[in-house]
């Protein structure tokens, strides 16, 4: 250890060289859930309980829909890359990567199944 | 060498010593908040998929969701996603540079916490009178 100079204990310790763009993939995806969420909000809370049929009516009509799905694609993928953050921040290693590894695969699987579920509705 | 006192060096004051600021708390709320955000964003996923399956699936979904306790977990859910949505409005006015004055930065946090409450309210109005 005594023998490593500076350079090279630091080496692989700091940034993974995609800080930057993570912080503007957060920046653009929170950008588009400010609008998205609101709208959201407006169309499913509404809905939530309704019968099954009225559901199925309404998220069959364009505008519905297209907010479902945008809002679930965008949360999630926005939550991939704030849950990643977080686990970052507390734990190292293979522990680190079992869970972004983890998070990713969650967040793509529960966005393809709401796109799935939300066509299969409006189709 | 660099490598004296490695591993032993002071830390610096953490959360532990920090009396509490309307400013980290708030941050630590955005944090809290958009995390636990998973709960109701995989219940509302089940709640699309299960419309799609069909009226039993739906049923069962809509019920659990609609229950007590998932209206206890939406109405907490709503809450921290208006929470964490203000807060993600103040990191926006914060990364374009305007709102880095202290007293700015402490006046958006009350209306992160007034606003999220107020936003609920209206949310909770929105789905049962609409």
């Amino acid at each position: 250890m005594a023998f490593l100079t500076d350079r090279k204990r630091a080496i692989g310790m700091g940034s993974a060289k995609a800080g930057t763009e993570h912080f503007w993939s957060m920046t653009k995806s929170s950008f588009g859930l400010v609008i998205l969420v609101p709208l959201f909000i407006l169309t499913f809370a509404p809905m939530l309980g309704a019968p099954h049929a009225d559901v199925v009516a309404y998220f069959a009509r364009p505008f519905p829909a297209v907010v479902a799905g945008l809002t679930l694609v965008v949360g999630w993928m926005h939550f991939k890359g704030g849950v990643q953050a977080l686990i970052e921040d507390y734990t190292d290693g293979l522990v680190r990567k079992g869970l972004i590894l983890g998070t990713i695969c969650l967040s793509y699987a529960a966005a393809a199944a709401s796109v799935y579920a939300i066509a299969r509705i409006a189709l | 060498m660099a490598d004296v006192n490695r591993g032993n060096r002071p830390l610096s004051p953490h959360l532990t010593i920090y009396r509490p600021q309307m400013t980290s708390m708030t941050s630590i709320f955005v944090r809290i908040t958009g995390n636990a955000l998973i709960v109701a964003a995989l219940l509302v996923v089940w709640w699309f998929v299960a419309a799609a399956s069909g009226p039993e699936a739906y049923a069962t979904a809509d019920a659990v969701i609609t229950s007590w306790f998932g209206n206890l977990v939406m109405v907490l859910s709503a809450w921290a996603l208006w929470f964490h949505t203000l807060g993600g409005v103040r990191h926006l006015i914060w990364d374009a540079g305007y709102g880095l004055e202290v007293e700015q930065a402490e006046f958006m946090g009350w209306i992160m916490i007034f606003g999220s409450l107020a936003l609920t309210v209206l949310t909770i109005i929105i789905a049962v009178a609409l």
